[in-house]
């Protein structure tokens, strides 16, 4: 990326914009399937695949990811792991029925 | 002192040292809030009963927020690509523009903090307030710490570009990276808090 031709950062500016655009119409989804009053579980799947999606689009583009040098990809393939592990603490004490 | 491969990348990882160092903050940045949404989610569960949060906050500022944010990490790009393309006058203009973008999401939830302080809803007030402030405090503590670092790179650090381009093209894609990363934790915090 640090040297990047000039057509190459005009076509990244392009793509910036349609990531925003998208960005703005995922939002424009969430607030109003929220207006539906879905089930809790129902709810919560759509609102965190839709925030997922988002946070990719962010992650991915304006983050550059998609053309990240490998290390970095690894070590967030690390925090990754570590991240899901942290969020099934909460789904072990809940299936915990001992005591 | 000098500090080593900050333009050039360093031969054994292919980055450049600053870039290696935000991800690797990011990643500790990954594990605060995953703690803190994970003390969440087990909070939730566990409680008898929880109220929907668009029943006690105010949806349409936090999507405004929402917007504001989001807008702001475009403006935050699109600085970074005016370096890439040797522009300074249009990085000062959409650096300018992030700068403003932070200032006015930190307008809208003082407003809506300030309605509830004004209702006498503190912290302490329940389980559902204890967890929205904390999540919504840090995250605006962290607003604030890139608001002052993109300040900086605005104002007296952009003298940089006059002696070294690529160094300070590099920083502005650092400060960018957090940034994004800030825009990235509000994507989640939003849904979570505010529409579930």
């Amino acid at each position: 990326m640090e040297h990047a031709s000039p057509e190459a950062i005009k076509k990244h500016v392009r793509t910036y914009v349609i990531v925003f655009v998208s960005l703005m119409a995922l939002t424009v989804i969430t607030v109003a399937i929220s207006y539906l009053h879905l089930d809790v579980t129902a709810a919560v799947i759509v609102a965190m695949f839709i925030a997922t999606i988002k946070g990719s689009l962010v992650a991915s583009y304006f983050m550059h990811l998609i053309s990240e040098k490998k290390l970095i990809v690894l070590a967030l393939i690390l925090t990754a792991v570590f991240f899901i592990a942290l969020m099934a603490l909460p789904l072990l004490g809940y299936h915990d029925t001992i005591g | 002192m000098q500090i080593p491969f900050t333009v050039a990348a360093r031969p054994d990882t292919g980055l450049h040292n600053a870039k290696l160092g935000i991800w690797l903050f990011l990643a500790s940045e990954v594990m605060l809030f995953g703690a803190l949404f994970s003390s969440y989610i087990l909070l939730r569960v566990a409680a008898p009963e929880w109220p929907h949060g668009s029943t006690l906050l105010n949806v349409p500022l936090a999507t405004l927020n929402t917007v504001i944010l989001i807008s702001s990490s475009v403006t935050m790009v699109m600085s970074w690509a005016s370096l890439m393309l040797k522009d300074f006058a249009k990085y000062k203009h959409y650096m300018g523009l992030t700068i403003l973008c932070g200032l006015l999401f930190l307008l809208v939830k003082g407003f809506e903090y300030g309605a509830k302080f004004s209702h006498g809803i503190m912290p302490g007030e329940d389980l559902f307030y204890a967890t929205y402030f904390t999540l919504t405090g840090l995250h605006g503590l962290h607003v604030v710490g890139g608001i002052v670092v993109n300040f900086y790179f605005w104002g007296p650090g952009s003298k940089m570009w006059q002696t070294e381009p690529q160094r300070f093209t590099n920083r502005i894609e650092v400060a960018g990276l957090y940034w994004h990363f800030v825009d990235l934790v509000w994507i989640f915090l939003f849904p979570t808090l505010y529409l579930l």
